[in-house]
C-alpha cells in the first residue's frame, strides 16, 4: 500500500510534458537513427537489415558539397540578418516607449502568416510577368524582363527575409539592457557617437549578437522550401536533398543519415554556444 | 568676474508641461566646491546634467568660462562627471576605464600611462588595475569613477550623488577623502545631494534649491545660522519654527507676539504689523523654571531622549506644537511633567518673512548674490 502511493505523485510530475517529448521527439528521431542505418527497399521504405551503405554514401563530395554550401548559404543569410538586423533593433529600443510594443508587433506580425504563403507572396513579386518587372517595364527602365526568380540572390533575399525576426529579437532584448549611463559616460569622457558605439554598445551587446547569431544559423539550415520556390532547380540546400530523398528518390536510409549529419552539426553549434555563454557569463 | 568658471543664466526646463527648473541663475567661481542641495524633485540633477550636456535647456544660458556651451554635446565641453551609479565600463578593467578619456583624447600612450598610475594612486588603488569592476566592492568602483572623471584634468567635475549607494561608515570616510582631493588638484566640483549633513561637512558653498529655484545661496556656516526662507531652516538641520506677529517696533527693537507667549529682539528688516516665522535652532533653546528678561514662552516637558552626545528634550506648548532642546548629557535633567519656560538668547534668533511677495524677492536675489559683489 505504502509504496503505490509513493508511485502516483512521481508518475504525475513525469506526464504530460515528458510524455509528450517522447511520443513526437525521442522515438521519432530514434526512428531515423534506425532506418539510417538499414538497406534502402526498392520502391522507398527499408528492408530491416544493418546496413552502412547511407553512411559511405553520404560521405561522397557531391552530398559534402551541397552540407557545406547549405553551411555557406546559412552562413551568408546570418550575416546579412545581423547587418540589417542591428540597425533595426537598435532604433526600436530608442524609439518612444510607448511605440516599442507597436514595433516589435510588426516585426511579430509576419509570425502569423505561414512561411509558405508569405514565399509565394515573394514568387508573385520576382517572378517574370511579375509586380516588379512589370512595374519596370511600364516606368520604361527596363525592356525586358529581369530574371530575378531562381536566382542566388531571390535566395538569399527569402531567406534573409523568413529569418530576420530571429536576429532582431534577441538583439533588440540585449541592447534594451544597456545601461544608459554607461553612453553618458563614454560621451562625458570625450567620445564621439561612433565611438561610443564601436567601444561601449558594440561589445556589450556581444552576447546578444551572439545569440542571434545562432538564432538565424540553425533554423536556416532547415528551410528548404525557400531554396525550393525561390532557387528553382539551381540551388541545393541540405534540407533539400534529405526531402528529396525520402520523397523522390526514395532512399530513406541516405536521408536519414544526412538529418542526423545536419542535427551533429547543429549540436556542436549549440555546444559552442553554450561554451561562450558561460564564459561570457564570467566576466 | 574673472573667477567665475560656471555661469547659469535664466536657465529653464520643462518636462511634460511642467516647469521643473524656473529661472535659475548661478555663478560658479574657479576651485570651489558648490553643493547643490535639496530634496528629491527639486531639479538639482537636472541642473547638473544640463551643465554636463546631458540635459537640453528650454531656456536660458550655460556659460563654461565665459563661453555659451548651448546645445554643445557632452564630448565637446570641458566637464567631467561622476555617475550616481558609478557606470564604469563592465568589460574594461580599471587601467582601461581610468584610461579611456585619455584615448578619446589622443594623448600619446607613455603620458596615458604616467597619468593614469598617478591617478590610480591618487585614488588609493595600486595594484588593482588588472580587476574588473564586477570584482570590485562599491567603494573601490567609486574611487575608479572619480579617477576616471580627474585623470581628463576637467575645468569642474559635475559629481551626482555619488556617495549615495555608500554605507554609512565608508561615506564618512569618502567624503574626508573627496574633500582633501578637490583641495590638492584645485578643481572646481559642483556636487548634488539630498544629504544636509553632507553638504554642510563638504562644500565651500551650498546651494539650497526648491521646486526648481535656488532659495539660498551661501557659505554652510550662513546657511545654517542664518536660514532666509522657512525651507531652508526646516531642511537643514533641526529647528523649531514659531509663527508670530509684529506688535511693536522701537528702532531695531521688535516685540513679537507667538500663541504661546512673547518674546522681544533686534531685527531691523522687519516692519511693523508684519506676520513673521521664527526659527531657533535646538541647541539654542533653554528651559528654565522662571520666565526670563522678554521670553513668556511656556510648555510642559514631554520626554528625553538619548543620542549619545547630548540629550535631546521635547516640550509640548498649549498650543501642542512640539519643541526640541538639546543638552549636553552633564547638564541637570528636568524631570518629565514639569511646566517649564523657554527662552533662548536673542542673538540666536532667525526672522524670517511669511508675505509671499518678499519671500519671492529673497529667492529672486539668491542666485545673482555674486554678480553684484
Amino acid at each position: 500500500m505504502k509504496k503505490k502511493s509513493n508511485k502516483i505523485p512521481f508518475l504525475s510530475t513525469v506526464s504530460p510534458a515528458i510524455i509528450w517529448l517522447i511520443l513526437f521527439l525521442v522515438l521519432p528521431l530514434l526512428y531515423i537513427v534506425g532506418i539510417s542505418f538499414m538497406k534502402k527497399g526498392l520502391y522507398g521504405g527499408v528492408i530491416q537489415t544493418f546496413d552502412l551503405t547511407a553512411y559511405k554514401t553520404m560521405f561522397q563530395s557531391k552530398y559534402m558539397k551541397i552540407l557545406l554550401d547549405s553551411l555557406w548559404l546559412s552562413l551568408k543569410t546570418t550575416g546579412l540578418c545581423l547587418l540589417f538586423g542591428y540597425p533595426f533593433a537598435y532604433i526600436i529600443s530608442n524609439t518612444k516607449k510607448k511605440w516599442k510594443p507597436f514595433c516589435v508587433l510588426l516585426i511579430m506580425l509576419p509570425f502569423w502568416i505561414n512561411s509558405l504563403i508569405r514565399t509565394y507572396g515573394w514568387n508573385s513579386i520576382l517572378r517574370e510577368q511579375g509586380i516588379l518587372n512589370t512595374l519596370l517595364m511600364q516606368l520604361g527602365i527596363i525592356n525586358q524582363p529581369l530574371q530575378m526568380l531562381y536566382t542566388d540572390g531571390a535566395v538569399l533575399l527569402g531567406m534573409v527575409y523568413a529569418l530576420i525576426p530571429f536576429t532582431v529579437l534577441p538583439l533588440y532584448s540585449s541592447i534594451e539592457k544597456l545601461d544608459h549611463s554607461l553612453l553618458e559616460a563614454a560621451s562625458d569622457l570625450g567620445a564621439s557617437k561612433v565611438h561610443v558605439f564601436r567601444k561601449v554598445i558594440l561589445p556589450l551587446t556581444m552576447p546578444g549578437i551572439f545569440a542571434a547569431s545562432v538564432q538565424t544559423f540553425i533554423p536556416s539550415l532547415g528551410y528548404f522550401f525557400i531554396t525550393d520556390m525561390m532557387g528553382g532547380a539551381t540551388t541545393m540546400n541540405i534540407g533539400n536533398v534529405i526531402k528529396n530523398q525520402f520523397l523522390t528518390a526514395r532512399n530513406w536510409p541516405l536521408g536519414a543519415a544526412l538529418a542526423i549529419a545536419l542535427i551533429a552539426v547543429t549540436i556542436v553549434i549549440m555546444k559552442l554556444y553554450t561554451r561562450v555563454g558561460s564564459i561570457e557569463d564570467m566576466v | 568676474m574673472k573667477n567665475i568658471i560656471v555661469r547659469l543664466r535664466n536657465i529653464e526646463k520643462i518636462y511634460g508641461g511642467k516647469s521643473v527648473i524656473d529661472h535659475l541663475n548661478l555663478n560658479v567661481a574657479r576651485g570651489e566646491f558648490l553643493t547643490l542641495l535639496g530634496p528629491s524633485g527639486c531639479g538639482k540633477t537636472t541642473t547638473l546634467r544640463m551643465i554636463g550636456g546631458f540635459e537640453d535647456t528650454d531656456g536660458g544660458q550655460i556659460f563654461l568660462e565665459d563661453k555659451d556651451v548651448a546645445g554643445k554635446a557632452p564630448n565637446h565641453r570641458d566637464v567631467n562627471t561622476v555617475f550616481q551609479s558609478y557606470a564604469l565600463f563592465p568589460h574594461m578593467n580599471v587601467f582601461d576605464n581610468v584610461a579611456f578619456g585619455l584615448v578619446e583624447k589622443k594623448v600619446p600612450k607613455a603620458e596615458i600611462k604616467k597619468r593614469v598610475d598617478e591617478m590610480i594612486e591618487l585614488v588609493q588603488l595600486q595594484g588593482m588595475e588588472k580587476r574588473m569592476p564586477s570584482q570590485m566592492s562599491g567603494g573601490q568602483k567609486q574611487r575608479v569613477a572619480i579617477a576616471r572623471a580627474l585623470v581628463n584634468r576637467p575645468k569642474v567635475l559635475l559629481l551626482d550623488e555619488p556617495l549615495g549607494a555608500l554605507d554609512l561608515k565608508l561615506r564618512k570616510q569618502m567624503q574626508f577623502e573627496l574633500k582633501e582631493l578637490q583641495k590638492k588638484l584645485k578643481i572646481t566640483f559642483i556636487y548634488v545631494t539630498h544629504d544636509q549633513e553632507e553638504a554642510l561637512t563638504m562644500s565651500d558653498r551650498i546651494a539650497v534649491m526648491n521646486e526648481g529655484r535656488i532659495e539660498q545661496l551661501g557659505t554652510p556656516v550662513e546657511i545654517y545660522n542664518h536660514p532666509k526662507t522657512k525651507f531652508v531652516a526646516d531642511f537643514i538641520g533641526e529647528s523649531n519654527i514659531f509663527e508670530a506677529y509684529i506688535e511693536e517696533k522701537k528702532g531695531n527693537r521688535i516685540s513679537l507676539v507667538m500663541e504661546s507667549g512673547k518674546v522681544e529682539l533686534d531685527a531691523p528688516d522687519f516692519e511693523y504689523d508684519e506676520m513673521v516665522y521664527v526659527c531657533v535652532r535646538p541647541e539654542n533653546m533653554k528651559a528654565s523654571m522662571e520666565p526670563r528678561d522678554g521670553f513668556t514662552l511656556r510648555g510642559t516637558v514631554m520626554e528625553h531622549i538619548f543620542v549619545g552626545s547630548t540629550i535631546k528634550t521635547i516640550i509640548e506648548l498649549p498650543s501642542s506644537q512640539l519643541v526640541k532642546m538639546t543638552n549636553p548629557p552633564e547638564d541637570e535633567v528636568i524631570p518629565v511633567g514639569t511646566n517649564v519656560y523657554l527662552h533662548w538668547l536673542p542673538q540666536k534668533t532667525v526672522v524670517m518673512h511669511t508675505r509671499e511677495d518678499r519671500v519671492y524677492e529673497i529667492i529672486e536675489g539668491a542666485g545673482n548674490e555674486k554678480e553684484e559683489q
